[in-house]
């Protein structure tokens, strides 16, 4: 399958159904369908996603939202049965190309998950594990800079920086989730996904999550999958509806929460389903 | 008469949860949800009153019947043969013997009428037995029967026998074991302190002499004879042994877990899983002569390829045919802990561009650290205790030597070693098991408390 037009010609093809892009574009999903098994998760989904900005999917449960974040950094390689067709690029290039090797793609795409999954090491080894599986650093001072610059980026610092060598797992659930952004920030990648971040966590921890995604969206892409319309409409400039394995619609996320074209979103939005 | 008080007690028992049931759904007439407890529980808590009763009267008559019975069969004997101890209880033996339908032939008339005696006391206390256990267990029944009602909370009562009855399990359990410990202990001290033995050694000639040689006396007038209790060659031959067996079995039955777990297909590891198990399921004394025919001559002809010495029952046989019956314990129970590694952390390792390999060595192996340590701590366990391979492999030969290649001999083959046979109990040969059976048993408690705490360090940062 050599289906990997110019990336210009993609532009120009696949406008946006809303305002037109600031930011060029990061990533490129062309007629994208992904089975499990015998089963069709996703759809044609064909989606632009511009850098530097964070677009919000959304839909109900099973709608396939998170099976295409997985696609982004093909983290559904690891999953046997899944089997994913179409054209997925990043700047332009083919990510299921053969000859791309999933594990650099990955320390590009960073990803956060829904649970907090602190590695059981110390907070300290949880920021500088990848930097030190991608030799980023070459000196424990470097290591050490990059560690307190990732922690500092995730605001996390002032709270960990005396207890930099207990248990990653003793932080609480909201600081688990800051320090597993630290630890994917740390191997500074272009985009990072977020697949319901908040959705373990109560509302205070929440709100420094949304602050730190305002914060970051300066120097990465990011894409996060959301339960909560209020979160995509708080953290967005973009948003994604995806319904029963289809995206529906997309559009700056002002359009799509006051003035959807689609009858489906429409009602999701205004609470009718999901 | 067992089988007869048996059937009474079952048809108790059944009786009463029927008749308990029935009056409770009379009682209720359909209203289950107004009485406290469902006319199940009345019938379990009434059959249970009934049963238990019955039961105790059952078990503390026929102690009494078999008192009885033995009291008027000595009264029946005569006065010379009652008051000689050992006559009087061959006289006993003989006459157990005629009641349960043994050979009569010599009988004396004494012993005869004795045996009369004996037989028609005994059948007479079981009847009253059997007898006050039907009243006993008709007692509970109908008082069972007669507490019910929409209030009573049968439930509750019955749950609470329920609980007892596991307090008591637990308790036998716990006190089996204190009781082996107890014994072990006392013929331990025995074994160094009772001046009544003859040849015994010291304490520290015990825990550090190099010479193992126990020897009892056959008889009075064989003389000083030559005995060491030096028990360090024993010790040095299980840790050798040991060491061997860890030394095949930790890499095989990690590395083999590894691969079930992380990269084997459902399908191998649905075959190779089961293989591995059964290896655990091999009884030990086939793993012995197969250590001892197969293994050892074949260690014998590699080593003397190479030219070394080696003896035909060689520590190094023995170590690798326990090494062989300890990897399922290690890859199985391996396996599984890492299993357990919950998925979100392999996802995250993964999303971090870490390789699958770094994913295995750097996250998912120190998650399921204290899991494999415990693993490796229970296949040493078994190791040391092991008897029937390192009997049949590594000789009897109490050399104190690291040499993997000459004949050793462990704590456990000497133990079996000093009791079978003909011998005195109380000589110092033989409470000198006690004594290795008792530093056996305090090898392997301290082995597990490490493991134990190793365990715990690691679960606080590991969970």
């Amino acid at each position: 399958m050599d289906m990997r037009p110019d990336p210009l010609v993609m532009m120009t093809t696949q406008a946006p159904t809303h305002a037109t892009l600031s930011a060029p574009t990061k990533v490129a999903a062309k007629n994208v369908n992904v089975f499990y098994g015998a089963k069709q998760a996703l759809t044609n989904v064909s989606v632009e996603i511009p850098e530097k900005s964070v677009t919000a999917f959304i839909g109900p449960s099973g709608c396939g939202k998170s099976t295409f974040l997985r696609c982004i950094n093909r983290m559904n390689d690891t999953v046997d049965s899944c089997r994913v067709e179409g054209l997925i690029q990043i700047d332009g290039k083919d990510i299921y190309d053969p000859a791309l090797d999933p594990v650099q793609l990955r320390a590009r795409v960073g990803m956060v998950f829904q649970k907090p999954n602190p590695f059981p090491k110390s907070v300290y080894d949880n920021v500088a594990y990848g930097p030190r599986i991608h030799g980023l650093s070459r000196s424990k001072a470097e290591l050490d800079q990059i560690v307190e610059q990732s922690l500092r980026k995730a605001s996390l610092w002032e709270e960990v920086k005396d207890r930099l060598s207990d248990s990653g797992t003793g932080l609480s659930g909201g600081q688990q989730q800051r320090l597993c952004i630290a630890r994917t920030i740390a191997i500074n990648p272009e985009i990072i996904l977020m697949d319901e971040p908040c959705s373990a966590l109560d509302p205070i921890a929440t709100a420094r999550i949304e602050e730190l995604m305002e914060e970051l969206r300066k120097n990465f892409t990011m894409i996060i999958v959301t339960h909560s319309m209020q979160q995509a409409a708080r953290v967005s400039q973009r948003t994604a509806f995806f319904h029963l394995g289809i995206l529906v619609e997309t559009g700056s996320t002002s359009d799509i929460f006051t003035n959807p074209v689609d009858k489906r979103t429409q009602d999701y939005i205004t609470g009718r389903f999901g | 008469m067992a089988g007869w008080y048996a059937l009474v007690v079952v048809a108790l028992m059944l009786a009463g949860f029927a008749l308990a049931r029935g009056r409770a759904q009379s009682i209720a007439g359909g209203d289950y949800a107004g009485m406290h407890s469902l006319p199940s529980y009345h019938g379990l808590y009434t059959a249970s009153l009934a049963f238990i009763p019955a039961l105790l009267t059952f078990l503390i008559g026929s102690q009494i019947a078999g008192y009885l019975a033995t009291h008027s069969a000595v009264s029946a004997l005569p006065n010379d043969i009652q008051s000689d101890i050992l006559r009087q209880g061959a006289a006993l033996r003989e006459v157990v013997n005629i009641v349960r339908g043994g050979p009569v032939g010599s009988a004396s008339a004494e012993i005869q009428s004795a045996a009369a005696s004996y037989s028609s006391t005994l059948f007479a206390a079981q009847w009253i037995t059997l007898a006050s256990g039907v009243f006993i267990g008709l007692a509970g029944l109908s008082w069972g029967l007669s507490r019910i009602s929409m209030n009573f909370r049968a439930r509750n009562s019955f749950e609470k026998m329920v609980y007892v009855l596991l307090w008591i399990c637990a308790t036998i359990a716990v006190l089996t074991t204190i009781g082996i410990v107890f014994s072990v202990v006392g013929e331990t001290y025995r074994f160094f302190f009772d001046p009544a033995i003859k040849g015994k050694p010291t304490v520290g000639e015990f825990l550090f002499g190099t010479d193992w040689n126990p020897q009892a006396a056959m008889r009075a007038d064989q003389g000083e004879i030559n005995t060491a209790y030096g028990f360090l060659p024993l010790l040095v031959g299980t840790l050798l042994i040991t060491v061997i067996a860890i030394l095949v079995a930790g890499p095989l039955g990690l590395f083999s877990a590894i691969y079930l777990a992380e990269y084997a297909s459902p399908g191998v590891r649905a075959v190779a899983k089961p293989i591995l198990e059964i290896l655990a399921g091999i009884p030990t004394v086939v793993l012995g002569f197969f250590a001892a025919l197969t293994v050892a001559p074949y260690v014998r002809g590699w080593g003397e390829a190479f030219g070394l010495n080696v003896a035909s029952e060689s520590a190094l046989a023995a170590g690798l045919v326990m090494g062989m019956m300890i990897i399922p314990f290690i890859s199985s129970l391996s396996d599984d802990v890492i299993n357990a590694v919950p998925q979100s952390l392999r996802d995250g390792a993964y999303a971090m561009g870490a390789t699958k390999s770094e994913t295995i060595r750097q996250v998912i192996l120190p998650a399921a650290l204290p899991g494999i340590v415990s693993a490796f701590m229970l296949a040493i366990s078994r190791a040391i205790g092991e008897t029937m391979i390192v009997v049949m492999a590594a000789g009897l030969a109490a050399n104190l030597t690291f040499n993997p290649l000459d004949a050793v001999t462990t704590i456990t083959v000497q133990i079996k070693t000093i009791l079978v046979g003909d011998q005195e109990f109380d000589s110092a040969k033989t409470l000198a098991a006690f004594a290795l059976g008792f530093v056996l048993f305090f090898v392997t408690l301290v082995l597990n408390f490490i493991a134990l705490k190793v365990v715990q360090k690691y679960r606080e940062q590991y969970d």
